[in-house]
């Protein structure tokens, strides 16, 4: 019933899906495009494992219709790999920590806390304290971590980044 | 879970949502930020069969109309709570506002979230909807028959409930922009950050130019009924001495009647409306205080 043909610019490519109008961003990166790291947790907006990037802000996948998504730029953390699968430096900062374990939450955390340091480093302000990384986490569960390796992780991550802007 | 099948339709403008709400009756709903609406539907609590969106209808950023004394700050209905939080003229026009949105979900929902849909929501423990009536703000709602504004003092009717007829749509919010010596402060309890309240109390105190006693006072509290609701107006404090603000959260408390439910009881719920008034108005009064004189 009512299928119709939508474009999705997903990770720099665009994809041509058939959706139906109740499909969620979710539904479509998971299950149509195998985008396995955008992950169905409790389709409310709580948990944060189905967070992607729409247009750069973190949005909750499994609450936004596919079909608003066309037309915009959605990047899951498949996303910012490079080139054959290298790891982008805040993933290699959450290996290095021990902070991801089941790694069901990963994507999420990664995405959101990404964010933070960007907004943080782009207007010219100090890097995000714990507290405030804490406070922008609120919205992502992790049931294994205990959140302590999550937020050294992004700290870490956080303090390259302010450096890597301070150089001349 | 998975929503129920549904059809959907861009609005281009909020005059063609009208119609498109006018012509789907009780079948249709309004997608705004959708970060209520969608787990609703992820849930099954709700079966419309037709979404409307208007999220292409409306592109207009937050403004000031009037001068700085009696200025009014226009937030449209698709304005994001990420904005509220953030911008400048939000800020500075309503920082209770703009403090209180912090208390809204999470990164992901403020991003989406709009203060229309939030309104239209009505949901009993909204932050929004405090703030909302503390500043005395009013929407404009578009129906078949143009517009007219409305006192968020009269657009709740209980749970979930507004008082819009069927086919009207919130477009702007406006609020009265904070004048000197103006408190404000929001405090509310939460299980969890982030969580919805159980109780939340948003205040705004006046104080008069010379003397600097009490003019005005507007307390409203979520969690605490079937609607967010402002305190009666001849419970207000007497003066801005301690004693007096304690005994006016007191009073206001005592005649709220919380029921019980899964998260807190009646009874629980009543004290901290008490506690937290006290400590809303001690702060609003002191903020005042220092603001402008």
């Amino acid at each position: 019933m009512n299928r119709q043909q939508i474009t999705l610019s997903v990770n720099g490519r665009d994809h041509e899906v058939w959706i139906v109008p109740s499909d969620t961003v979710l539904d479509v990166l998971h299950d149509e495009l195998g985008l396995a790291d955008v992950r169905y947790g409790c389709g409310e907006g709580v948990c944060g494992t189905c967070t992607v990037l729409l247009d750069g802000e973190p949005v909750n996948g499994c609450l936004a219709l596919a079909v608003q998504a066309a037309g915009h730029q959605v990047t899951t953390m498949r996303g910012l790999m490079g080139p054959g699968e290298a790891l982008h430096p805040l993933q290699e900062c959450f290996l290095r920590r021990g902070a991801s374990q089941c790694g069901f939450c990963t994507p999420g955390m990664v995405l959101t806390s990404l964010d933070l340091v960007r907004r943080a480093i782009t207007a010219g302000r100090a890097r995000p304290t714990r507290e405030e990384i804490r406070y922008a986490l609120v919205g992502n569960l992790c049931r294994c971590t205990g959140y302590t390796k999550i937020l050294d992780a992004i700290e870490e991550y956080a303090d390259l980044a302010a450096q890597e802007k301070a150089a001349p | 879970m998975v929503a129920p099948a549904f059809q959907y339709v861009a609005a281009a403008s909020y005059d063609e949502a009208v119609r498109l709400l006018a012509a789907g009756g009780d079948e249709a709903k309004i997608l705004a930020g959708g970060q209520s609406l969608m787990p609703m539907l992820n849930l099954r609590l709700a079966h419309p069969e037709l979404l409307i969106d208007i999220n292409p209808a409306d592109q207009r950023p937050p403004s000031v109309t009037g001068d700085a004394a009696g200025g009014l700050l226009r937030l449209p209905a698709l304005t994001r709570h990420r904005v509220l939080l953030e911008h400048d003229l939000v800020r500075r026009g309503c920082p209770l506002l703009a403090d209180a949105v912090r208390h809204v979900g999470n990164v992901r929902v403020r991003n989406r979230g709009t203060i229309g849909g939030s309104l239209a929501h009505a949901d009993h423990t909204s932050e929004i909807g405090c703030c909302a009536l503390a500043t005395g703000a009013h929407v404009v709602a578009r129906g078949p028959d143009g517009d007219r504004t409305v006192p968020v003092s009269e657009l709740f009717a209980g749970y979930w409930t507004t008082t819009l007829a069927s086919a009207e749509i919130i477009t702007d919010v406006l609020i009265p922009v904070a004048r000197p010596r103006q408190g404000w402060s929001f405090h509310e309890m939460v299980r969890r950050t982030s969580d919805f309240a159980i109780v939340a109390v948003a205040v705004l105190v006046d104080l008069a130019e010379r003397t600097g006693e009490l003019a005005a006072v507007r307390i409203a509290l979520a969690g605490v009924g079937d609607r967010v609701v402002l305190a009666d107006p001849s419970l207000n404090p007497a003066s801005t001495a301690d004693a007096d603000l304690d005994a006016a959260a007191a009073r206001i408390a005592e005649r709220l009647e919380p029921s019980d439910d899964v998260h807190a009881s009646g009874e629980y719920r009543r004290r901290l409306a008490r506690v937290l008034t006290a400590r809303a108005l001690r702060q609003a009064c002191a903020r005042a205080a220092g603001a402008g004189s």
